[in-house]
């Protein structure tokens, strides 16, 4: 019976958040297992910071259970701190400081002896391929730099659970692909890992399973794979200009589609042969095949409206 | 909820305290300055440059030199002003530009304690400041010793009751630029009209009420007795008053910070 307790690292049930008369978190409950990486992904807005602040202890919970390492938020908040790892939104190192000054001091505030610190702050440095810049003041690096001190940060404590809110926004390509690397060797070390994101190629890369969330409440949950499946099957035409035809065609035949003006996105499951069917007589050079993939789940489930 | 609406505090305020040590200590010579160059040129204007017009004062029943009279308000201006800029201007900056504070937040330190901590550094800076103006103006034969260690206490009582105040502010006001307000209306009337350089008693009966009501006054009272070795019992009054202030300011300000930032 404790064991599979143990096996719960997060479990929110029924959390709500509401600020004055706006509800950003309306009844979002999910668990989280040792080892798993979850992602809460969803458009601007979504609820995804709220929920990440209520599970970090930042913002009280308006109402539900928080339960983590088999916690209560409410009444044991700081033994539960003490377990987390935690990389905000924005990079909110101390510019007073140099990077390595940072990480010594940031384990002061989990009262890890200052011998200790030095040593894993030089660790951590090391594993995100900073070793070179620990001496360096903060204001001094780039922003995939400042990413990486983040987290390194974020490990200090030697945290049971890491939080990431939005890691790689922001960054380059390069830089996006270590910080994954980095993650991905974390995982595979076995650390729970809690992400909130809103790139699709991210959740699919590091993420054992997802929620879908918008306006507070969860849409769907599930492995990336699945979503994609469930919601908009294996292949997808992508028709530019659309004839008439075609779209009479498309609607004559029940086939899921979105129609939308200049362009249609038409998903199918690879016995379809929906490529086949329509390039040889509706398409001249305007069609094109490929693999569903997750972004296409994100705006069949959240629209195409803009965010703002 | 009750929880984490309560206050919570623990000895865990000293990690912020240290914090706030680290960085000054990074830049310890440029910040020894101020606190000794500001009293040799306010000695130099007012001893040398107005003592000329102004020989002596009369304070407490004696009359003493004009140089004498303001040695002590130079002191207590420094507390005030040491531990007011550094919980208003510096806390904002780290509050809301650098964010420090949230960074904190997700470690096992609460907001009370972190408040703590930077309101605990305001004192202490104060009470550092203090302790290098003191060396100066003793240097000039301005203080009288043993009583004079005690100016170091009142810097650090004044300095969280100042800096607790400021705290206030920063936990009210929307934008850095409106520290102005409280500089104008609260700090620059105290720096000039609570006996800092002329006796309250020159002033007419409604403004000397008045002048009873600021913290200054009752700072500057205290360090002036201390400073000439001429304290009386009233000034266990300022002593009083300088607690109550604290007592009062600093629950206000755990409370305006944690309605702006835990949300």
């Amino acid at each position: 019976m404790a064991s599979t307790k143990n096996r719960k690292i997060i479990e929110a049930l029924h959390l709500h958040k509401t600020f004055g008369d706006f509800t950003a978190v309306e009844d979002v409950s999910f668990e989280l297992h040792r080892g798993e990486c979850l992602g809460l992904l969803g458009p601007n807005g979504a609820g995804k910071t709220s929920t990440v602040r209520m599970v970090y202890g930042f913002s009280p919970m308006t109402s539900g259970s928080l339960h983590i390492f088999g916690k209560d938020m409410r009444s044991q908040w700081r033994d539960i701190k003490y377990g987390i790892g935690v990389c905000q939104q924005e990079n909110n190192l101390d510019p007073d400081l140099t990077v390595l000054r940072n990480l010594e001091v940031f384990a002061s505030y989990f009262d890890i002896p200052r011998q200790e610190a030095a040593q894993r702050a030089l660790e951590l440095l090391e594993f995100m391929g900073l070793e070179h810049r620990v001496d360096s003041q903060v204001t001094e690096l780039s922003g995939g730099m400042m990413r990486r001190v983040v987290i390194a940060r974020a490990l200090i404590n030697r945290p049971e659970l890491l939080i990431l809110d939005e890691p790689t926004t922001g960054l380059d390509p390069q830089s996006r692909h270590q910080v994954w690397d980095r993650l991905e060797l974390l995982r595979s070390q076995g650390l729970s890992i809690l992400l909130t994101t809103h790139y699709m190629d991210e959740a699919a890369r590091l993420c054992d399973r997802l929620i879908i969330i918008d306006r507070g409440k969860v849409l769907v949950e599930g492995p990336p794979s699945s979503l994609v499946e469930e919601h908009v099957g294996r292949d997808v035409v992508e028709v530019r200009e659309p004839s008439q035809e075609l779209r009479g065609l498309v609607r004559e035949l029940g086939l899921r589609h979105e129609d939308l003006e200049h362009r249609m996105i038409i998903y199918g499951s690879e016995e379809d042969r929906l490529f086949d069917r329509f390039s040889s007589i509706y398409c001249s050079g305007n069609c094109l095949l490929r693999t569903a993939t997750l972004e296409d789940v994100f705006l069949v489930l959240t629209g195409r409206e803009l965010r703002e | 909820m009750t929880a984490l609406r309560s206050i919570h505090i623990s000895w865990r305020f000293l990690r912020v305290w240290r914090r706030n040590l680290i960085v000054y200590r990074r830049i310890w010579k440029i910040n020894f300055l101020p606190p000794i160059l500001e009293p040799l040129f306010y000695l130099l204007a007012f001893g040398v440059g107005l003592g000329s017009f102004i020989e002596s004062v009369s304070y407490r029943g004696e009359v003493i030199p004009y140089v004498s009279f303001i040695a002590p308000s130079l002191l207590a201006i420094n507390m005030m002003y040491n531990a007011f800029f550094e919980n208003t201007y510096a806390s904002f900056v780290r509050m809301y530009y650098q964010k420090t504070f949230d960074a904190m937040l997700a470690t096992p330190l609460s907001l009370e304690e972190v408040i703590t901590g930077e309101i605990m550094w305001g004192a202490t800076k104060s009470f550092i400041a203090t302790a290098l103006m003191l060396a100066v103006v003793s240097a000039f034969g301005l203080v009288a010793w043993p009583s004079g260690l005690l100016i170091l206490a009142a810097a650090f009582l004044g300095g969280f009751a100042f800096g607790a105040l400021g705290m206030i502010f920063t936990g009210i006001l929307s934008s850095i630029d409106l520290f102005n307000l409280p500089i104008f209306l609260f700090i620059t009337p105290m720096f000039l009209f609570s006996g800092t350089f002329f006796p309250v008693e020159n002033l007419p009966p409604w403004a000397q009420n008045l002048t009873v009501a600021f913290p200054l006054t009752h700072l500057v009272n205290l360090t002036r007795g201390l400073c000439l070795g001429a304290s009386t019992e009233g000034d266990w009054w300022a002593v009083a008053y300088l607690f109550g202030l604290s007592a009062l300011a600093f629950p206000i300000a755990l409370l305006v910070m944690r309605r702006r930032l835990i949300k």
